[in-house]
């Protein structure tokens, strides 16, 4: 039969290799074709204007190029959506690990886990069809599109990636180390709190940065709810403008590509590309040191 | 709950209450979300919305469009990179040895899995509109979102190719199979049920991508049924978030319509992945 024929084995395991291969080529040409947009842009624009200046505006009658306006309005997004995560996340993965009993976790944390699975156009609409509304009734100055709502429903969504991570991370602590403490004469709480979680201190801090990281790339939310102002302000109830939905305010418009300023897409990308790297790479790192322990 | 054999303290109560206040906020946003567009979307639902075509009148606008070109892109996508994914793990799992080279391609992919997806979007239009001179077509976004969940694919399918266990492998080369005979005779068949669960989250994801579609130049206003790989196109969430980027609050109901419809979708996505997971394991358990 054909399928015992060593040209079919050997077939077979090249298609294999090829199919491997795909993962590197793309990497590959994220990297080649990011720094090579990036590098035709910083012919034109030098670079200390674009890490120095304060102002943003490539679409503009009057260019400038300084990227930090994008960057204060993703930082400000995704901190609020951290604030709002972190605490909720650790809480709810201490109360599911330490707290209640596992026939409850099971049927509970599939479902918040669920929040992942709404895709993310959805979130813009609840932040701005609902959630801007009504916090206007006790925030006259909210602006109808702001960071501060935009921040709270990203925070919602990377929830779960911060609950299941630190959850993890939680049920991987030694249940040695716990009956320690207990044999000690420590309470429940503090078994808990100076045994537990420091113990799944990594881990948990690994959740927060890919939190933070998937925070920082998310696109949708911030296109729909948090406006298209690239102001350098910490005012979260203005609007401001992220990286993304800056290279998705591009990408809709009619600007022609090849031109400066369809090249300005590449150059924040590639700042977007390294942010999350470093991000990833942290929580790789603290990921494996806690998988050694 | 379980409080031990003691009864709880005070300061214990006052931290599980805390615990539970949490607990049921995120469950409820979960609710208010979710509710906030059944209670919006759900007079969108009729035949005149699903078979109409965009309009200038939210009335009279329909999704059509976004809705056939949604299910051309998931089926393209999921037939481009299923078996790439697969037969990506099987070659990480069944053919590389231990040793760097496996780490640093381990590394790569967890990597990828973190890419944003605006950037995907941004190398497709590179790649696959420009290099390959493909245009705005149902083709290049395919093969885009194909990139952005294939790490997720292989990171599933290594992980079901993992739970096979070790002796099945055994029994197959003590009986004199090849590689090639264990690969396709056991670690397939017994991790398909795993790598089908894997890929019909994956393709969950990619049915709500808008971002990298959205940098591919996929159009915002289709009136036409797209009629082939290379036609222009749009999406369902691409379709939502032109109708929410509209003042009008009658486009805002059009766009709870249409994601409501997108949510519809991915349910039966995901439970035709479960009904055909139940029935592959139902066979393997028999056999």
């Amino acid at each position: 039969m054909w399928l015992f024929r060593k040209t079919t084995r050997k077939a077979f395991s090249a298609l294999c290799f090829f199919s491997a291969s795909v993962s590197i080529l793309t990497t590959a040409s994220i990297i080649l074709f990011l720094f090579f947009e990036t590098l035709e842009f910083f012919k034109e624009v030098p670079m200390t204007e674009f890490f120095l200046s304060t102002t943003w505006s490539p679409l503009f009658e009057k260019k400038e190029f300084g990227i930090w306006p994008l960057i204060t309005g993703t930082l400000l997004t995704s901190m609020i959506a951290l604030i709002v995560a972190l605490p909720t996340g650790i809480l709810i993965s201490i109360f599911f690990s330490e707290v209640v009993d596992r026939k409850y976790r099971r049927l509970l944390k599939p479902t918040l886990e669920l929040l992942a699975a709404i895709p993310t156009v959805v979130y813009g609409y609840f932040a701005l069809v609902v959630l801007t509304p009504f916090m206007q009734n006790f925030l006259p100055n909210l602006q109808s599109f702001n960071a501060l709502s935009a921040g709270i429903v990203m925070g919602l969504m990377i929830l779960p990636t911060i609950l299941s991570i630190s959850d993890d991370s939680l049920q991987n602590v030694s249940h040695n180390l716990r009956l320690a403490g207990y044999a000690l004469g420590a309470t429940r709480l503090q078994v808990t709190f100076f045994i537990v979680v420091p113990a799944a201190g990594s881990g948990i801090f690994a959740a927060s940065v890919l939190g933070l990281a998937r925070a920082i790339g998310e696109t949708m939310i911030v296109s729909i709810a948090a406006g298209q102002m690239p102001k350098l302000h910490f005012n979260p109830l203005e609007a401001v403008q992220t990286m993304t939905a800056y290279i998705a305010q591009v990408s809709l418009g009619d600007t022609p590509y090849g031109s400066l300023e369809f090249r300005t897409v590449f150059a924040v990308a590639t700042v977007l590309f390294i942010l999350t790297l470093i991000l990833n790479f942290l929580a790789l790192k603290l990921k494996i040191s806690l998988n050694s322990v | 709950m379980r409080f031990g054999n003691k009864t709880a303290t005070r300061r214990e109560l006052i931290f599980y209450a805390l615990c539970l206040i949490v607990t049921s906020f995120a469950l409820t946003a979960l609710l208010i979300t979710v509710g906030a567009i059944v209670a919006s979307g759900a007079l969108k639902l009729n035949l005149d919305f699903l078979l109409g075509f965009p309009s200038r009148k939210a009335e009279q606008a329909g999704i059509l469009p976004a809705l056939l070109g949604s299910a051309y892109i998931i089926f393209l996508v999921a037939v481009v990179s299923v078996p790439i994914g697969v037969l990506s793990a099987l070659f990480f799992e069944e053919y590389l040895r231990n040793g760097p080279i496996k780490k640093m391609l381990d590394i790569n992919l967890k990597t990828l899995a973190g890419v944003p997806s605006i950037v995907y979007g941004l190398i497709g239009l590179q790649i696959f509109v420009r290099t390959f001179d493909l245009g705005r077509s149902i083709l290049a976004g395919a093969l885009t979102i194909s990139l952005l969940i294939l790490p997720v694919v292989v990171i599933a399918s290594r992980e079901a190719i993992r739970q096979v266990p070790g002796s099945f492998r055994e029994a197959s080369y003590a009986l004199g199979a090849t590689k090639f005979d264990t690969i396709w005779r056991i670690v397939i068949p017994f991790s398909l049920p795993g790598i089908i669960t894997g890929s019909i989250l994956a393709l969950s994801r990619a049915i709500g991508e808008a971002a990298p579609l959205i940098c591919l130049g996929a159009l915002t206003y289709v009136a036409f049924i797209p009629d082939g790989l290379f036609s222009p196109f749009t999406t369902l969430p691409i379709q939502a978030f032109n109708w929410i980027s509209r003042p009008q609050p009658e486009f805002h109901q059009n766009a709870a319509g249409a994601i409501l419809i997108l949510i519809i979708l991915l349910l039966i996505v995901n439970s035709l992945g479960i009904l055909i997971r139940l029935k592959l394991q139902k066979r393997l358990n028999l056999g």
